[in-house]
């Protein structure tokens, strides 16, 4: 087969590779939706100077940003039943859904760091500024310093999608039908070891020309809010 | 004593908690070893890591064009495409063109196994992030150190090696112990290659011994206990190599 022939039978597998990169930006999109949701809790209970819900929050956020993302990808997919009875309906869990819970835990948890790290990067000035004004701790942190820290918390917001995206195709792994597996399986289907570099290079460079602008876009939003 | 152990977890097994690792020297031994090459995984792959953000730091440093687009290049790459997809083109694309040898039985043996591929591949990776946080160390490093060096006859490579690698160096442990943290979690994905490290094993036990859960939750805190291990190695170095009066943390 000639060198053409070869590339012309790469591309006619593309679309069935990118299908199953629509599968990672799916599972990406909803995973940082859950876990920003409960991150924001978290990260707003690591701030709570009640110790019930101080000490809680801190545990969970170091228990999830420590353990590695496979391990809890494990747990879920081992752990958690496939169907759910919820007042007579029953929810099918399929092995995509519990994987992107599994990726959902350790995105919460580093997102409840950046809620923290923003919250502590305002100084304290103006915490004292608001006591002075009569401003409550609720007050002064949801109408004061909140509002402040939405800005400096995008750019980290994106390197963790960034790096949520890149750890989806480790849900080929228990199963998940994404662009990885069906790569593997593309090769092992043309069953010739020449298409093995040009397909996997293929995949590398997918994943990059989404990740690498959103990084980009980052570092530039980082720039322009750190001179404010 | 190890009688007792055996005995202590072979009960707690009929109380339904069975760790087989504990009383099974099979499974012991197979555990002891995944233990082993993770560890192993984790030391080779933090020396050459931070072998490659050396290099590349002082590459990116030198000031010259083309050799400091390739390193910005790498890290790019390296940093914006998943882990595991490089290990696969790694182990498997970069792996069928290797030439092959012969093992003593006289059949085909690669040259390099998975555990050498795994290798190279965390080290890329996590040596695309260490360039990161090393240029980011010479960045912080303010430069009237360097003039002050140039002032007492130091020529610019002198000054470089001798003044500012020694600071950078000071200002880099924060995100490196980040960096060699996520070096330690990232070390699992080599289980997708097949190297006998502490993933792949406690796979291969609970599903000989059907103690799924037990299995997971040992392997949660000895990977919790890993990367404690590993900040708190990182912090000792720090406090060691801690210049009096030279104040970190507090904007110099």
């Amino acid at each position: 087969m000639t060198t053409s022939n070869l590339y012309l039978q790469i591309l006619e597998w593309m679309p069935f590779v990118l299908q199953g990169f629509v599968m990672n930006i799916l599972m990406s999109l909803l995973a940082i939706v859950i876990g920003t949701a409960v991150g924001t809790f978290l990260g707003l209970g690591q701030l709570s100077l009640n110790f019930t819900i101080g000490l809680p929050s801190k545990l969970l956020t170091q228990l999830f940003r420590n353990a590695p993302w496979l391990v809890l990808l494990f747990y879920c997919i081992f752990l958690m039943p496939y169907q759910v009875n919820i007042a007579g309906i029953t929810i099918e869990l399929p092995s995509w859904l519990r994987a992107t819970i599994g990726f959902s835990f350790p995105v919460a948890a580093n997102f409840s760091e950046i809620v923290r790290g923003a919250v502590k990067s305002v100084p304290r000035g103006q915490w004292e500024a608001a006591e002075a004004l009569g401003y409550s701790r609720k007050a002064t942190l949801f109408r004061i310093i909140l509002p402040q820290c939405l800005t400096r918390m995008i750019p980290p917001w994106m390197n963790l999608y960034a790096l949520l995206l890149t750890a989806t195709p480790l849900s080929m792994i228990v199963g998940v039908e994404e662009a990885l597996g069906r790569t593997q399986a593309a090769v092992q289907a043309q069953s010739d070891s020449r298409v093995l570099i040009p397909m996997y290079a293929a995949l590398l460079a997918m994943f990059f020309l989404y990740t690498w602008p959103i990084n980009r876009l980052s570092l530039v939003l980082e720039r322009r809010f750190r001179t404010k | 004593m190890i009688t007792d152990i055996q005995t202590f977890f072979r009960e707690l097994a009929n109380s339904g908690i069975n760790l087989t690792i504990f009383y099974d020297a099979f499974d012991f031994e197979r555990f002891i070893t995944g233990l082993g090459n993770t560890v192993l995984l984790i030391l080779a792959s933090t020396f050459f890591s931070i072998i490659i953000g050396a290099i590349g730091t002082a590459i990116l440093t030198s000031g010259r064009a083309f050799p400091g687009f390739l390193v910005r290049s790498y890290v790019a790459l390296f940093r914006n495409t998943p882990l595991i997809v490089q290990m696969y083109f790694f182990y498997f694309a970069i792996g069928s063109i290797m030439p092959v040898g012969q093992n003593e039985l006289g059949l085909p043996e690669p040259l390099l196994g998975s555990f050498s591929w795994a290798v190279i591949s965390l080290s890329l990776y996590a040596g695309a992030f260490n360039v990161e946080t090393f240029r980011a160390g010479v960045g912080a490093v303010h430069g009237s150190y360097e003039e002050a060096a140039f002032a007492l006859g130091y020529n610019r490579r002198q000054a470089f090696f001798a003044v500012t690698v020694p600071l950078a160096l000071r200002f880099s442990f924060a995100s490196l112990s980040n960096n060699l943290v996520d070096l330690t979690k990232a070390t699992t994905v080599a289980y997708a290659v097949g190297v006998a490290e502490l993933l792949y094993v406690s796979n291969q036990i609970w599903s000989d011994s059907l103690n799924t859960i037990e299995m997971m939750n040992v392997m949660l805190v000895i990977y919790l206990v890993l990367t404690g291990a590993v900040v708190f190695i990182i912090n000792r170095v720090e406090a060691v190599m801690r210049l009096p009066g030279f104040g970190l943390g507090d904007n110099q």
